[in-house]
């Protein structure tokens, strides 16, 4: 299988050469074409601009990125096969929703019934039929977002690049886009590369992801792999709420002494446990109650399904965990 | 407890105040209708239409207004050229005393005109550069380029960069998206700003008569011609044409931004 974008050792400096901010250092990276890959991490931590690496409007200060295996370093934005929907939509407000959407065949030269017609079939697919003549100051937040959308994929992009695609959106609009995309992407067989500093977004949505910490990449997998081996500590740290055991811990536990990770939901109330200590804090997520344990000098929590006996705040208490739970760490 | 309608006394001293301020414009088209020409006699004596046709006689009112026109069209060319450029310079690059020449951009404005015109008469002396059309074009073209660098930049800063980026992502290359994205959202601003310069240009007095020489704009003719005793009523035909060709671009430039606001701002 070809691969849809490659980074190979991707740099990209700010700033003073004597003193640069790294906004991305020394990035390798390989997403596989036809993929739904996500970039994961905090903000500032090079996602965005690995984004606009890709889609031109940042020049890497060194290292090489190759489009379908073409150099595109230094090939400006407009000469790219690939189209992105921008966090703020930027749709062009002096024009219609179909005019929006027709502009990149209209820039390449392509008349206006042909264009038109092409511009109505993506509304149609974005479920935007009725809404063509339509200004974008007169769309709600989900609408101008489907614009934005078949915008981006009217010219045929191999690869579609989606900058916070639902930031702006609220919670069950939300969820009923990742859905839709998620349908989109299978439907087109698209490479989707999209940012998201989401866990839960990126985890659900994506089938393959990057983890991004101060302009490196952390970790690359799927997300079960992300979720269930996280390599280091910043990973297990912001994808999910994992606990984190220091070396000495993870050896008292059976492990050797490094760095290890237990998921809260992997442990259960044993009253003969390994992991013992007072209760310091209880909350209620609905579906379970999160545990916290003061265990010596760390704080271990612990998902208990609602239903079974949760302990007092105050109490001593202790927890096992299921056989093969405990990861232990690569990296630190 | 306030009331809706206005009180009598606010109503009679705003009428007072508007009166104040208008009724001298009407006295000046009534006196260009005047039979008698040397003084500005009220109520005037009797009625006339004989001065138009005395001033469309005149070579040296011809002679001023093509100037004038000439002047105003070439520096408010100038201005939007220079303008445009210097406001897109100014609302896309961040530098170390970017906010230091955005003041120096304004100042022509804030300056008391007869500043720039002593300024720019010594440096016109220095250059050996002698009076002419050119440098009371230059002279106008300085505050010009201030009015339109005005509605350029507010415009620039209501559009967000997002969608230059986002045209140059579909493909659009930089002339097509400066035609088809930058041009439609700024034209009306430009157009207001070319307006309001064209009205201050035309109607120009103290900057002009340090870099004129030997040559009259219409306001400078006007001027002169109070002087003289001789066909008074004539100057005030001209200042009528003054006051259709600086109100109107004004009155337009005005609604232009008004809608221009609406529009640009309908993406957001």
């Amino acid at each position: 299988m070809t691969a849809a974008v490659e980074f190979a050792c991707v740099s990209r400096h700010f700033g003073p050469v004597t003193a640069p901010i790294k906004a991305v250092d020394g990035v390798d990276l390989t997403i596989a074409e036809g993929a739904f890959f996500a970039m994961l991490g905090p903000s500032g931590s090079g996602k965005t601009t690995c984004l606009r690496l890709i889609s031109g409007f940042e020049t890497p200060t060194s290292g090489q990125i190759r489009i379908f295996g073409q150099d595109v370093s230094q090939t400006p934005p407009h000469l790219r096969n690939v189209n992105t929907v921008f966090q703020d939509y930027a749709l062009f407000p002096h024009m219609n929703v179909r005019d929006n959407v027709a502009y990149g065949l209209m820039v390449k030269g392509m008349g206006r019934a042909a264009r038109y017609g092409r511009a109505d079939e993506m509304l149609s697919l974005v479920k935007l039929d009725e809404y063509g003549d339509r200004k974008p100051g007169q769309l709600s937040g989900g609408q101008r977002q489907r614009v934005a959308l078949a915008r981006a994929l009217v010219n045929e992009p191999r690869v579609l690049l989606l900058d916070e695609p639902l930031g702006a959106l609220d919670l069950k609009l939300r969820e009923a886009m990742q859905d839709e995309l998620k349908a989109l992407q299978k439907r087109l067989g698209i490479t989707f590369v999209f940012v998201t500093h989401d866990q839960h977004e990126a985890l659900s949505m994506a089938d393959s992801l990057a983890v991004f910490n101060d302009g490196r990449i952390a970790q690359i997998g799927t997300p079960e792999q992300i979720y269930a081996q996280p390599r280091t500590r910043f990973v297990a740290d912001f994808v999910g709420s994992s606990n984190v055991l220091p070396p000495a811990m993870t050896a008292a536990l059976g492990g050797p002494a490094k760095w290890a990770s237990l998921r809260p939901e992997s442990m259960y109330l044993s009253a003969s446990g390994p992991i013992s200590g007072t209760v310091t804090a209880l909350r209620y997520l609905g579906s379970g109650t999160r545990v916290v344990l003061r265990v010596g000098e760390a704080d271990v929590a612990a998902l208990v399904p609602t239903g079974a006996p949760v302990p007092q705040i105050g109490s001593a208490s202790a927890f096992a965990f299921a056989p093969g739970a405990l990861h232990v760490m690569e990296g630190e | 407890m306030l009331s809706d309608r206005p009180s009598a006394l606010l109503k009679i001293s705003a009428m007072a105040g508007l009166l104040f301020l208008h009724l001298p414009i009407l006295l000046i088209f009534l006196y260009a209708f005047t039979t008698e020409e040397r003084t500005y006699a009220f109520p005037p004596p009797g009625l006339t239409t004989e001065w138009f046709a005395a001033a469309w006689a005149r070579p040296d009112i011809w002679e001023a207004l093509s100037l004038s026109l000439r002047v105003a069209f070439i520096a408010t060319l100038l201005a939007m050229i220079l303008g445009t450029l210097v406001s897109a310079a100014m609302s896309r690059a961040k530098f170390f005393g970017r906010e230091q020449i955005s003041l120096l951009i304004l100042l022509p404005i804030a300056l008391p005109g007869v500043i720039t015109g002593i300024s720019l008469r010594s440096a016109f002396g220095i250059m050996d550069i002698p009076f002419s059309t050119l440098t009371i074009i230059l002279g106008h073209a300085t505050f010009c380029i201030v009015i339109v660098y005005n509605n350029a930049v507010a415009r620039f800063r209501r559009l967000s960069g997002g969608v230059m980026e986002a045209s140059a992502d579909l493909g659009a290359n930089a002339f097509q998206t400066f035609w088809h994205i930058l041009l439609p959202n700024l034209g009306t601003a430009l157009l207001a700003g070319g307006m309001l310069a064209f009205a201050l240009s035309f109607d120009e007095v103290i900057v002009t008569t340090f870099t004129a020489g030997q040559q009259a704009t219409l306001p400078i003719w006007m001027l002169e011609e109070l002087i003289r005793p001789r066909q008074r009523p004539v100057t005030n035909v001209v200042a009528m044409v003054v006051f259709g060709a600086t109100v109107l671009p004004i009155l337009l430039a005005y609604y232009l931004t008004r809608n221009g606001s609406e529009t640009a701002g309908a993406g957001k």
